[in-house]
């Protein structure tokens, strides 16, 4: 149990999936720039992270394992996250709409975000058992969004302030998530 | 014709600079670039990755219904990510074993879906590998660039490929290892794109 939990705290501070293992970068970018839009790219991450992290274990375990055909495994694995986003999209506009107009145009871009493919083969490389793999994904996606929104809260706070032109957007924004990734590794020797 | 063509294919080299102008696919871009040779093999991987995606996806753009073309678009990425990853394991296992993960990852690289989706599905294949060569010249480019300085501060040394280090500070040098972590990728990413920006465009 606590191994669970130690496990679940490095996921989410000491190997931040962001500003650590630099994956999913785009949106970290790209959805940082108003803190509605942050949070609403977090909620949708959390969502498929846990769900593909789940499926694609199994298809790996009980799929390409049992078949011996792991040099599938990259093809196999988009197909799974992009049917998934697609019937995760369909399920919400039926079922929740309010949810799903929470969530809006952030669902099909999860799609392409390498965070999401990044975990899956993170818990297949890890040899995670079934329980690891549920509590990596869930703790990724948590500090995906832990430091998401935190970013997209200096960043509007940076906007506010006068930037030289050169520096302006994306070059400013680069500099602030160096300085955050600084702050996050002081978490490391903790665990 | 072979001036457009030279158009397509220099622009991925300055206007259209994948990491610094279009913003994309900087996960490698942020994760690889410990070294040069880390960087240009990365590159070299995506570069190999775009030209084939985009040869094949502009050869059967008229099969492809236009509904389902982002999921056909991502089977024929992977499959050559697929090759790429083989390949990789059977001639270069060093780099394969360093780049790790980001190797699969270039499936879900924005670049190379991008280039399918905007230029290959409209354009014939010359013009589409004319495209795919140039935007993947630009992004090895840029990894080079990037590893080049993060190598040279972190560590003082530029190597171009294993166990052949071309220049070195000697001991004397007393490394900023800050750049060689995480924080440092981003600053150094993000400093670039300021001088980049003070070269006035066109």
């Amino acid at each position: 149990m606590s191994d669970l939990f130690v496990l679940a705290i490095s996921c989410i501070f000491i190997n931040n999936i962001l500003l650590a293992q630099f994956l999913g970068q785009c949106p970290f970018l790209g959805t940082s720039k108003k803190m509605e839009t942050a949070v609403g790219m977090s909620m949708a991450v959390v969502f498929v992270l846990v769900m593909s992290g789940i499926i694609t274990w199994i298809v790996d375990v009980y799929l390409l394992k049992a078949l011996d055909i792991e040099y599938l495994r990259t093809v196999a694995f988009i197909l799974v996250i992009a049917s998934l986003v697609q019937f995760v999209e369909m399920f919400l506009k039926k079922s929740i709409p309010a949810l799903y107009a929470g969530l809006g145009i952030f669902l099909p871009l999860i799609t392409t975000n390498c965070a999401v493919m990044g975990v899956c083969l993170i818990n297949i490389n890890e040899e995670y058992t079934f329980l690891q793999a549920v509590i990596a994904s869930f703790a990724y996606a948590i500090g995906f969004g832990l430091a998401l929104i935190l970013f997209a809260g200096v960043r509007e706070r940076v906007d506010l302030g006068r930037v030289p032109k050169p520096l302006q957007d994306t070059s400013i924004g680069l500099v602030t998530a160096g300085i955050i990734a600084l702050t996050f590794m002081s978490f490391k020797g903790m665990v | 014709m072979a001036q457009s063509l030279a158009k397509e294919f220099t622009k991925g080299l300055w206007t259209e600079l994948p990491p610094f102008r279009l913003v994309l696919g900087l996960c490698p871009v942020l994760a690889v670039t410990k070294s040069v040779e880390n960087g240009i093999g990365m590159g070299v991987a995506t570069t190999f990755v775009l030209v084939c995606s985009n040869l094949l996806v502009s050869l059967l753009r008229n099969i492809i219904p236009a509904k389902v073309r982002i999921a056909c678009f991502i089977v024929i990425i992977a499959t050559f990510v697929t090759i790429v990853e083989l390949l990789m394991q059977a001639y270069a296992y060093p780099l394969f074993l360093k780049l790790g993960i980001f190797i699969p990852l270039i499936v879900v690289n924005c670049i190379v879906l991008g280039r399918s989706e905007a230029f290959a599905s409209k354009n014939g294949p010359i013009m589409s590998v004319a495209d795919g060569l140039g935007i993947g010249i630009g992004f090895t480019l840029s990894l080079g660039a990037l590893g080049a300085v993060r190598e040279f501060l972190g560590n003082g040394t530029l190597t171009i490929w294993e166990g052949l280090p071309v220049f070195s500070m000697g001991p004397d040098f007393l490394p900023f290892r800050f750049m060689l972590e995480a924080p440092g990728a981003f600053v150094g990413l993000g400093l670039m794109l300021f001088l980049m920006n003070l070269i006035p465009q066109k």
